[in-house]
């Protein structure tokens, strides 16, 4: 909790390019998990002897069970194109921390031991030894990406820079080098059922307090409701939702709706938190036990349908591997998605007129709206082509009268990362976090000046908590991120249709 | 391992400077911390610190913002039941800070 000793960034008239500037967030590097929340995991606890030869070791293996490293690694041809999209780079001048750069951290290591030139000439093709400071270099870089792909959207060749990051990830993980913010926080999921560590008995408590809440604004008993078997619906949402603000103001919105069309729904105490860690340390085998817990959760709670709520990259997970990881969900409804996500139920319903709302509840709110890397790039919501963008939007529309949008060149697919993406919303990494902020508050500065808004708003529990700590270092209020559904739960009129 | 020294004792606390044994909370190792923040603990964060303490000591886990806010506000009264009081005593965030002083491991997740 010491001050912050590290600059702003200046928030320019217009985006600048910024002057590199060598080496400036060398330094910046994560706690090292300790031993016992690496063994949880299945990591080994320290850096072995023969760390060397595991490290390549595992390279090999990661190149062998997914080929897409393979071509990443081999077919970039530093046309540059990435080097000026990532918000870190774009934040502190580090020409490591453009992509392309960060990547080599890991080729030049791939190409000496694994291809031709490079085991022969490794001088003509950049390739270099592993050594110590190569490996401190990879876990100080590999945590300054979060994994957000703004880059590849721009890769002429497609190259996924994200899983590079992974990669290198589960490698470190592999020598005992884990991140202590992730691994203990999928520990605490296996052991407790969510990254707070919050236990059944406290998930009851904090939803009967959310029922008296919504009870004493509006006189309506919306229920909260916590392993309810027979439910309709199992919500499964980020444990931020029952902790923080502004998260905790999105779930009474979840509730509330499901509550007046009339949906029976519950949480699991089991499966109590959409998050998936195990994707930001690139390690599919705790992916996939982590997602297992909402497949147990579903069987035991006999519930037809599922439901994530407002988690960027959880709907990742949810949406694109669900299935895979955890599947098959045969014993769902087939007439609803397997998953669906918090928006498209809003939506759906906003459609079907079975809502009614007051817009004027959000009046004294100017709206804009900040896409969240894993679901503008990763996913899709509804069954159209940009449906993500679109759902969104025109929930928000029908809830409020203000809505302005950011630049077109940071929303949609090139929206830029909160900054606190991928497993790197800590405070060890604040520098990092606030520096990676820059160009959001940059475009956000600019809807402010322009259309006067005051509030933002966002579907994910990390994006809220980044923007929460990140927004006065900019000089913009803290409160003026907010969720999604919190917008929808001012406006609905409860007990208006049957 | 990293050591905050209180009354003459050092007490081990990790790299975030939150206690690494429970059991080893005094009041004074809370002030301790808080005045490495530059902070001095008044009877208004004593309120919390000691609602947080009991509040964990029965489920394990600190209270959820509405929860202490809805605490608070029925001990002190409506106009300190809400999260901008708590930011007035704690601004690094009242879950992180107060959890801290309270001798609380620190709350983790998207949060």
């Amino acid at each position: 909790m010491a001050k912050a000793e590290f600059e702003t960034p200046e928030l320019k008239e217009f985006p600048e390019i910024p002057a590199i500037q060598v080496g400036s967030m060398a330094h910046s590097k994560p706690f090292i998990a300790k031993a016992e929340f690496q063994e949880d995991l299945g990591f080994p606890g320290e850096l072995p002897d023969d760390w060397k030869d595991k490290v390549i070791a595992k390279m090999g293996e990661l190149l062998k069970k997914y080929r897409s490293l393979q071509v990443y690694l081999d077919s970039c041809v530093k046309c540059g194109a990435c080097t000026d999209k990532c918000h870190y780079f774009l934040g502190t001048g580090d020409p490591k921390n453009m992509p392309v750069a960060r990547q080599d951290l890991l080729r030049a290591v791939y190409r000496r031991y694994f291809t031709f030139a490079g085991k022969y000439f490794p001088k003509l093709v950049g390739a270099v030894d592993l050594t110590k400071e190569v490996l401190d270099d990879w876990y100080s870089y590999f945590h300054q990406c979060s994994q957000c792909r703004r880059c590849s959207v721009f890769c002429p060749y497609g190259i996924d820079t994200a899983e590079v990051s992974m990669a290198a990830r589960e490698i470190l993980d592999s020598i005992g080098m884990g991140q202590k913010y992730c691994n203990e926080i999928i520990g605490k999921v296996y052991k407790i059922g969510n990254n707070l560590g919050l236990p059944g008995p406290a998930l009851i408590d904090t939803m009967e307090g959310l029922e008296e809440e919504v009870k004493d604004d509006t006189g309506i008993d919306v229920k909260y409701p916590v392993d309810v078997v027979g439910a309709d619906v199992l919500l499964v949402t980020p444990s931020a939702d029952f902790f923080a603000e502004p998260h905790v103001d999105g779930l009474i919105g979840y509730g509330k709706v499901f509550h007046q069309a009339g949906i029976s729904w519950t949480v699991s105490s089991h499966a109590s938190e959409a998050a998936n860690f195990g994707m930001f340390i690139g390690s599919y085998d705790n992916m996939r036990k982590v997602a297992m817990r909402i497949r147990e959760a579903a069987i035991e709670l006999k519930v037809k349908r599922i439901v994530i709520g407002e988690c960027g990259h959880a709907w990742r997970v949810a949406y694109s591997f669900l299935n895979t990881l955890a599947g098959p969900f045969d014993f769902l409804d087939p007439k609803y998605p397997v998953p669906q996500h918090i928006v498209e139920v809003t939506h759906d319903l906003i459609q079907r007129g079975a809502l009614n709302f007051d817009k004027s509840a959000n009046d004294h709110l100017r709206i804009t709206f900040h896409d969240s890397c894993n679901v503008a790039r990763a996913s899709r919501m509804g069954n159209m082509p940009g449906g993500q963008f679109k759902l969104p939007r025109e929930v928000i529309k029908a809830v409020a009268n203000n809505f302005f949008d950011m630049a077109p060149e940071t929303i949609h697919e090139s929206t830029f990362c909160c900054g606190g993406g991928g497993g790197l919303l800590t405070d060890d990494l604040m520098e990092l976090r606030v520096k990676g902020a820059m160009p959001r508050m940059q475009a956000l500065k600019q809807v402010v000046d322009d259309h006067d808004v005051n509030h933002l708003v966002a579907i994910c529990a990390i994006c809220k908590s980044q923007f929460s700590k990140t927004l006065p270092y900019y000089n913009f209020p803290m409160h003026m991120i907010g969720s999604l559904h919190a917008l929808v739960s001012n406006a609905i009129q409860l007990g208006t249709k049957e | 391992m990293a050591t905050i020294e209180v009354g003459g004792k050092s007490i081990a606390v990790d790299e975030e400077g939150y206690l690494e044994n429970r059991a080893d909370w005094t009041m004074e190792i809370g002030e301790a911390m808080a005045k490495l923040d530059d902070c001095e603990l008044t009877d208004n964060h004593m309120e919390v610190i000691n609602f947080l303490r009991e509040y964990y000591e029965e489920y394990q886990i600190a209270p959820a913002v509405r929860v202490l806010t809805k605490a608070i506000g029925k001990k002190l009264g409506p106009d300190k039941g809400n999260s901008k009081y708590l930011y007035e005593l704690f601004p690094y965030g009242p879950a992180k800070q107060a959890c801290k002083y309270a001798g609380l491991p620190k709350p983790t997740g998207c949060v």
